[in-house]
């Protein structure tokens, strides 16, 4: 029964709920034993068996009466980036040692309105700076999946799950959470999404609001979420999406019926085939699936079309300028004057030095001071005010080709996943891995990867789904007739509970 | 331009040349990008919100009614309204700025260029040029004098609405600088946006000062900083006034720098130097869009605007009759002008403008109490007006009339009965009481008639001692008159 219930996706644990198959706790309970058995990957921070049981017993309630919500009684993972009223809340980060917010997020709120049961805070890059799940003060994150074919050859190292939301993807894709939420800066959704095989959602900017979700880059984060299914990934989003009064930049747009625009009727939609989307070094397999993925899209009755984003190329420097130059900023709070570490020192400089040298991580200190610098009189036009203008280009670009075509598909990552340990020490081949996915959160449009192929290796491989702003339900349902086509069945080497 | 606010130097005259800044605490429930309260004098730390504190996720949301009383006062300024405005972050550290850096607004404020009219004592005008005013957070308070080693903070003040206001370097001199600030501050009040307490700290502000010798370039300026109070500007700009032209007579320079006013000694000093220079790296603050207004809203808030001090004066000198003197002390304060004109209402404006500069200004004085707490009401006032206009009582009774309502809060009309104040018009009575004075005064009486005629005061006044002043004075210069002739 176990296996069972934790391999339901989103959709069909709904149904069985709802159909009164199982019972929310039952399935709760199972996921708090997947939760237990995923503790090799280090996916979760903090676990919250409790609160689980007494939210699925609220959902049970609910689905008694025939009162169910449309997320009653599913068991979920929560980044901890999104600050959980009374739960210890971590960005990954020493310096938040012992933060229990005294508020919830809206996301998270939302999905509680909605009936989801919390599971835990899952693990991240420290304040989602990373690709790789290293850079977090509680280890990293491990993926579910390993190489095949190299198992005889010796090099079966653990993978990264990529990053930021490294633990809430392992989780998805272990089987240790039914869906979980995600934040995607440059990429941290999609990426972790493509290397553990989930699909990932990054949303329009201002769908979700970023209200109690810890900052890294303000004009960049997006909430979104991660799951088995395109159609898990539709329901979580109507749950978590929004106008926010609370966030100045929530948009007042009204949220649609995301399941309901799954018809798989693809039928004359251009779709842009953007010629820049390839990186030095990156394997022929994702080009040909890249290949293969607009063949999928055409046989269903779509019409893909070659268009060029001509500055796509300096998307990637842009993003490296303006996300840490908002981080610098973001990031003073922590000053272990009114929350988390504080270092003692001799005078108030020294406390601020001490506190931040020690909370801080190498990757959060690196950004600071780029970012710090790039905004610093003399450098400022040379560098932010150029990547704002790169930025604004780069929007342009995907404004002219959103009028000749109606969504662009690409890969999601020039790599499928590597090992722990693989790139740290090259901090500028760590970046690259954002090159295909910065450009969307430039220009603050919907992108979706879902799991399209496997590598040689045996890896799983993301394509990437790009929409005009606000059109996630377009996304979706491109995105859907792709994972329709790959019938993606491929299951990690390790899952939850075993593999059922 | 006068050269009377020149410093005498050895090498000449100098003039001072003086810019202000302008922080003035928003007129606000709640604070700029929070809900929390910002009542002046609460337990410390007792209205933050985790937005003021900056806790993790928090994010600011503008509050409309601190743009709406930005915007009045730059209508009131008679600046232009920038319809777009951008606010951006100024980042440093320090215990009081919970974020670690001030939401402001740098190069986009939501008010540009305006002016200032200063009513000078030699009844010119002087307009100064504004530069701009902007919308910015107030930071929190440290308190370094709670503990000998520790510092204690209080986000109380954290977050609270501050405008901005910057004059052109237009000032001339410690006077000026002082009417400008008190012209400002009543334009403030007048539109409700400030409440212009120094003391409270409502009112703030930093001062620019330097010295040329007249025709020159501007010199380097010294900024003042945090300066409370209306005589500490004055007083501060002509100690650094001094102190420069005494450096650069002494073949020195002036170096730019940060200085404080110690108000204790009367001098300015450089502010503890902070080992580095700061940056603030300002950019656009990602959490708030670009402040966008709707021009038929800043319309409407034009329109409702209410009758400002210059626009009042000139109504005062054109449509009441007051000499420009008058009308300008009546509408330097809004109470004042709301008060003078309830008494004027229906009645003579120049006898009510003399009441209210005259008796109430000197009573309100010796009790040490503003306009707001006047013993006397301007209906009071009024009545008393009337009392001498229509001659129940003499305009010299009046004034022990307004005395007494002084001390007392009576009704004149009350007054005059209780103390039988009323004015004797009876000519009978009249004649008699003069009869009873010249014959007691025979000789003085010969005198007059054989040329002193400076005794006919003496007359008057020993007349209007016998009836304790309630005579008409009017009918008593009619009989005395033809009663000394006959």
């Amino acid at each position: 029964m176990t296996h069972s219930l934790t391999a339901l996706d989103l959709a069909e644990a709904r149904d069985g709920l709802t159909a009164r198959k199982f019972s929310a706790r039952e399935l709760t309970e199972s996921y708090i034993r997947a939760v237990e058995g995923a503790r090799p990957l280090n996916a979760f921070i903090t676990e919250t068996p409790e609160r689980a049981l007494t939210m699925a017993e609220a959902a049970d309630q609910r689905l008694a009466r025939g009162e169910g919500r449309p997320l009653d009684g599913i068991p979920i993972a929560v980044k901890d980036l999104y600050c959980t009223k009374g739960v210890l809340t971590t960005a990954g980060s020493h310096i938040l040692d012992g933060f229990r917010p005294p508020y919830e997020s809206t996301v998270t709120e939302k999905l509680w309105q909605a009936g989801a049961v919390m599971l835990g805070k899952a693990n991240l890059d420290e304040f989602a700076m990373g690709s790789s799940n290293t850079t977090s003060w509680y280890g990293p994150v491990e993926n579910p999946w390993r190489k095949q074919s190299e198992r005889h050859s010796g090099d079966n190292r653990p993978l990264v799950p990529g990053g930021s939301s490294g633990g809430s993807a392992a989780a998805v894709a272990a089987h240790a959470a039914v869906a979980a939420t995600g934040t995607d800066t440059g990429g941290s959704i999609r990426q972790p999404a493509s290397y553990c095989g989930i699909v990932g959602l990054k949303p329009s900017y201002g769908r979700c609001s970023r209200w109690g979700v810890v900052a890294y880059a303000s004009s960049l984060d997006h909430p979104g979420p991660m799951t088995r299914t395109v159609r898990d990934a539709a329901i979580m989003l109507r749950a978590m999406a929004g106008h926010d009064p609370k966030d100045s930049t929530s948009a007042p747009v009204p949220v649609p019926d995301y399941e309901a625009a799954l018809t798989g009727d693809i039928r004359r939609l251009r779709i842009g085939i953007p010629h820049e989307y390839r990186a030095d070094g990156m394997p022929g397999e994702i080009e040909v699936l890249w290949q293969q993925g607009a063949e999928w899209l055409r046989e269903a009755g779509a019409e893909p079309v070659e268009i060029s984003l001509p500055h796509i190329k300096y998307a990637l420097p842009a993003y490296y300028i303006i996300a840490p130059a908002e981080a610098s900023s973001n990031l003073a709070r922590y000053d272990g004057v009114r929350f988390g570490l504080r270092v003692e020192g001799e005078s108030l400089d020294e406390m601020y030095e001490l506190t931040r040298a020690a909370g801080f991580g190498a990757e959060v200190r690196r950004r600071v001071l780029i970012g710090t610098y790039v905004l610093s009189a003399g450098y400022y036009d040379a560098y932010y005010l150029k990547a704002q203008r790169v930025r604004a280009l780069i929007a342009q670009d995907f404004a002219a080709a959103f009028e000749r075509v109606d969504c662009l598909l690409a890969p999601t990552a020039p790599s499928a996943a590597f090992a722990i340990g693989e790139q740290s020490d090259d901090p500028i081949a760590m970046y690259l891995n954002d090159v295909f996915t910065v450009p969307a959160n430039l220009a603050g449009l919907p992108a979706i990867s879902v799991p399209a192929g496997l590598s040689a290796d045996g890896l799983p491989l993301g394509l990437q789904v790009i929409g005009r702003a606000f059109d996630e339900a377009g996304v979706l349902r491109v995105a859907e007739v792709l994972e329709t086509a790959a019938q993606f069945r491929h299951l990690p080497a390790f899952i939850a509970g075993g593999r059922g | 331009m006068s050269t009377d606010r020149m410093i005498e130097g050895r090498t000449g005259k100098w003039e001072t040349v003086i810019g202000l800044e302008v922080h003035a605490q928003i007129v606000s429930q709640a604070k700029l990008f929070s809900g929390a309260a910002t009542e002046f004098g609460a337990e410390p730390n007792t209205q933050v919100s985790p937005v003021d504190a900056a806790f993790p996720g928090m994010l600011p949301v503008i509050n409309r009614h601190c743009v709406e009383q930005a915007v009045k006062t730059g209508l009131g300024l008679d600046a232009e309204i920038n319809l777009t405005s951008v606010f951006d972050r100024k980042n440093y550290f320090y215990p009081d700025l919970p974020a670690g850096y001030q939401i402001s607004q740098y190069l986009q404020p939501v008010v540009g260029h305006g002016r200032v009219v200063l009513d000078m004592p030699d009844g010119s005008a002087r307009e100064i040029a504004i530069t701009r005013l902007h919308l910015e957070q107030d930071a929190g308070k440290s308190l370094h004098d709670q503990h000998p080693s520790l510092t204690y903070v209080d986000l109380n003040r954290a977050g609270v609405g501050l405008m901005e206001i910057v004059s052109e370097p237009d000032l001339r001199s410690a006077e000026e600088a002082g009417i400008f600030l008190r012209k400002l501050r009543s334009l403030l009040r007048y539109l409700g946006t400030c409440d212009g307490n120094m003391d409270e700290g409502s009112m703030r502000c930093d001062v620019n000062v330097s010295v040329r010798h007249p025709g020159e370039p501007y010199g380097t300026r010294c900024e003042i900083k945090n300066v409370n109070s209306v005589r500490y500007v004055m007083q501060a700009i002509e100690y650094e006034a001094r102190r420069q032209v005494e450096l650069l007579e002494d073949g020195g320079s002036v170096v730019q720098q940060t200085r404080l006013f110690d108000v204790g000694h009367g001098v300015t000093r450089p502010m503890r130097s902070k080992e580095e220079a700061h940056d603030y790296r300002y950019f656009p603050d990602p959490d708030l869009l670009p402040l966008v207004l709707d021009p038929a809203w800043v319309e409407g808030l034009r329109v409702a605007l209410p009758e400002l001090p210059d626009v009042k004066k000139a109504r005062f000198v054109s449509a009441l009759g007051l000499p420009p003197d008058d009308a300008a002390v009546l509408v330097a304060e809004q109470a004042t002008a709301l008060f003078f004109e309830r008494v004027a209402a229906g009645r003579d404006a120049k006898a009510a403008a003399n009441w209210v500069t005259g008796d109430l200004f000197a009573a309100l004085n010796r009790l040490g109490i503003g306009i707001e707490q006047s013993p006397v009401s301007p209906e009071q006032l009024g009545a008393l007006i009337d009392l001498i206009a229509n001659g129940t009582i003499s305009g010299r009774l009046a004034k022990d009339v307004f005395a007494e309502m002084a001390a007392t809060g009576a009704d004149p009309a009350a007054i005059v009965e209780k103390k039988g104040l009323r004015q004797v018009t009876d000519e009978t009575a009249i004649a008699a009481a003069i009869d009873a004075v010249l014959a007691r005064e025979a000789d003085k009486v010969a005198e007059y008639q054989a040329g002193r005629d400076k005794l006919y005061g003496f007359f008057v006044g020993q007349i209007m001692r016998a009836t304790q002043g309630k005579a008409n004075p009017a009918l008593v210069n009619q009989l005395l008159k033809q009663k000394l002739i006959s």
